[in-house]
C-alpha cells in the first residue's frame, strides 16, 4: 500500500503540473483563436485538438522520437544542457500535457467566444488596455468554461497511460503512475493492490467530473 | 437508396458465405514468453505442416501477464513460459498438470549495451559504478528475466545498489528496446535477444547465475484443444522444432 500512496502523490504532481501548464497555454490559444481570424484558422484549430483524438501510443511515439537521446528536440537538449528528458517525472507531465491540451483549449475557446463583444467594445470606449481588458473583463465573464476544461484536462492527465508509459517509463517514486501502477498490479497477480489503486482513482475521477458538471455553462444559463 | 438497400441482401449472403469458407481449421493458441517470439514464429509453419487443420495463433508477452491472462479465463491451449516460477504458480492454482509440463529450451542472461557505448561493464559489480545511472530491468513480480537478475544481484550483494538505477521493463523486448534506443547505459536481457539488433545493441558479459534458466511448456486444463495442445509441447521437443531452437541461440532443455 505505501506504493500505491507513492504512485498517488506522484500521479496528482504530474497531473497537476500538466494542468496548469495547459492553463496557461490552452487559455492563451483559446482566446488567440476566438478573437482572430486568419485564413486556415480551421485547420490550425484542427491540429491543435489532435492529440485529443489520437490513439495515446501514437502520440507517445512522436514525443519518443522528438524528445529521446536521439531525437532532434532531446539530442539538443543533451548537447547544450545536459538534460535526459526520457524516463523522468518531466517528460511525464510533457506527456500528460500533451494529450489534456486540447480538453482546455477547446473549452477556453467556446468560453471566450460567449463573451458578448458589445462587453468588451463598452470596455473598450472607457480607455481599459488590451492586456486589463482580458483580464477583468473576458477572464472574468469566461473563468467557468475554463474551469471545467481545467477539470477535464485533470482527469484526462491524471489517466494518462500510453504515452506517459513510452516516453516516461516505469520508475516507482519517480514516473510510476496510478494507471501504470495498476497495469503492473494486474500484471503481477496482485489483485489486493489493483483493486486498491483503481478505486482511488476512480474517486478522484468522478469527483473531478461532479466538479466539472456544476461549472458548465448550461448550468449557469439554468441557474439564470 | 432503395436499391442500395434491397441488395443489401445479397450482400450478406455473400458475406456469410465467404465467413463460412470450407471446412473450419481447428485453431490452437499459444500463450508464449515474448523471448520466444522469433523462434516460435519460425516454428509455427513447421507445425501446421505437420498437422494440417490445426491453425496456430501466437500470443506474446511477459510470462507473468500471460498467467494473469489465464488464470482471469483466456481461452488458451498451451504456456510456454520462460522461467519454472510461472509453471510453478501455474500449477498451484490448477491451471496445468505436474505430469505434463515438459522442459524445452534453455537460455542464459546477459548484460547489453547500446552499440556506441563508450564505458562497457565487464562483470555485475561494474553497474554499481555512477557511470550507469539508468538500467532497464524486467519488473520481477511479472518478467522472468527481470527475477533472474534479481536472484543474480542478490547473490552478488548488488541488488540494493543497482534497484535505484532500474527502469522497470514489462517484458525483455521492452528491455531491449530501451537499451537499442540508448535511453538506458546498460540491459539484462537474454542471450537470445542479445543478437537480434546487432546494430544498435552490443552484448557486453554473461551474467552467472545460481540456477540455470530453464523453459517449460505444458498443455492448460482448460484448453479448447487438448488434442492440439498436447500434440503441440510434444512438437517442441521433436528435432525439427529443436534446430530451430538452438539456431535462435537456445540451449537445449
Amino acid at each position: 500500500m505505501e506504493a500505491a500512496w507513492v504512485a498517488l502523490s506522484l500521479t496528482l504532481k504530474v497531473a497537476g503540473l500538466a494542468t496548469a501548464l495547459n492553463l496557461v497555454l490552452g487559455v492563451a490559444v483559446g482566446h488567440a483563436m476566438a478573437h482572430r481570424r486568419f485564413p486556415g484558422r480551421d485547420l490550425l484549430d484542427a491540429l491543435l485538438t489532435l492529440p485529443m483524438v489520437m490513439p495515446p501510443t501514437v502520440l507517445g511515439y512522436y514525443l519518443l522520437v522528438l524528445i529521446g537521446s536521439r531525437g532532434p528536440l532531446g539530442a539538443w537538449l543533451l548537447e547544450h544542457f545536459g538534460v535526459r528528458l526520457i524516463f523522468t517525472w518531466q517528460a511525464a507531465v510533457i506527456a500528460a500535457a500533451v494529450v489534456s491540451f486540447p480538453l482546455v483549449f477547446k473549452a477556453a475557446r467556446a468560453a471566450f467566444e460567449t463573451v458578448e463583444p458589445q462587453l468588451e467594445d463598452a470596455a473598450r470606449t472607457l480607455g481599459i488596455g488590451e492586456w486589463a481588458l482580458f483580464c477583468r473583463v473576458s477572464l472574468p465573464l469566461a473563468w467557468r468554461g475554463i474551469l471545467a476544461g481545467l477539470l477535464l484536462s485533470f482527469a484526462r492527465a491524471m489517466g494518462e497511460f500510453g504515452a506517459t508509459l513510452m516516453v516516461a517509463g516505469s520508475i516507482a517514486g519517480k514516473t510510476q503512475t496510478l494507471s501504470i501502477a495498476v497495469y503492473e498490479a494486474v500484471q503481477a497477480g496482485q489483485d489486493d493492490t489493483a483493486n486498491f489503486l483503481v478505486a482511488v482513482t476512480s474517486i478522484v475521477c468522478i469527483a473531478v467530473l461532479l466538479g466539472a458538471g456544476r461549472l458548465l455553462p448550461g448550468r449557469v444559463a439554468a441557474r439564470a | 437508396m432503395p436499391r442500395l438497400l434491397s441488395r443489401l441482401p445479397l450482400v450478406f449472403a455473400v458475406l456469410a458465405a465467404c465467413c463460412a469458407g470450407p471446412a473450419r481449421a481447428a485453431e490452437l493458441t499459444v500463450s508464449a514468453a515474448a523471448s520466444l517470439t522469433n523462434a516460435l514464429r519460425e516454428i509455427a509453419p513447421l507445425f501446421e505442416a505437420e498437422h494440417p487443420g490445426t491453425r496456430l495463433q501466437l500470443n506474446f508477452g511477459a510470462s507473468g501477464a500471460l498467467l494473469q491472462q489465464i488464470a482471469k479465463g483466456a481461452p488458451a491451449d498451451v504456456l510456454a513460459s520462460a522461467d519454472q516460477e510461472t509453471m510453478d504458480r501455474a500449477q498451484q492454482q490448477g491451471l496445468v498438470a505436474a505430469a505434463r509440463r515438459r522442459n524445452f529450451a534453455s537460455n542464459a542472461l546477459v548484460v547489453v549495451v547500446p552499440a556506441g557505448a563508450a564505458v562497457v561493464p565487464r562483470v555485475l559489480g561494474d553497474l554499481a559504478q555512477p557511470a550507469y545511472a539508468r538500467i532497464a530491468i524486467g519488473l520481477p513480480a511479472s518478467v522472468p528475466v527481470g527475477r533472474y537478475t534479481k536472484a543474480a544481484l542478490e547473490a552478488a550483494g548488488l541488488w540494493t545498489a543497482i534497484e535505484p538505477r532500474m527502469v522497470g521493463a514489462h517484458n525483455v523486448r521492452q528491455a531491449l528496446d530501451y537499451v537499442a534506443r540508448a535511453e538506458v547505459e546498460a540491459g539484462f536481457v537474454y542471450a537470445t535477444d542479445a543478437a537480434l539488433m546487432p546494430g544498435t545493441v552490443k552484448l557486453a558479459f554473461t551474467v552467472p547465475t545460481t540456477q540455470p534458466l530453464r523453459y517449460p511448456a505444458a498443455p492448460l486444463n482448460g484448453a479448447p484443444n487438448p488434442a492440439g495442445a498436447q500434440r503441440f509441447v510434444d512438437f517442441l521437443l521433436a528435432p525439427k522444432a529443436q534446430a530451430v531452437l538452438a539456431r535462435h541461440g537456445f540451449g537445449r532443455p
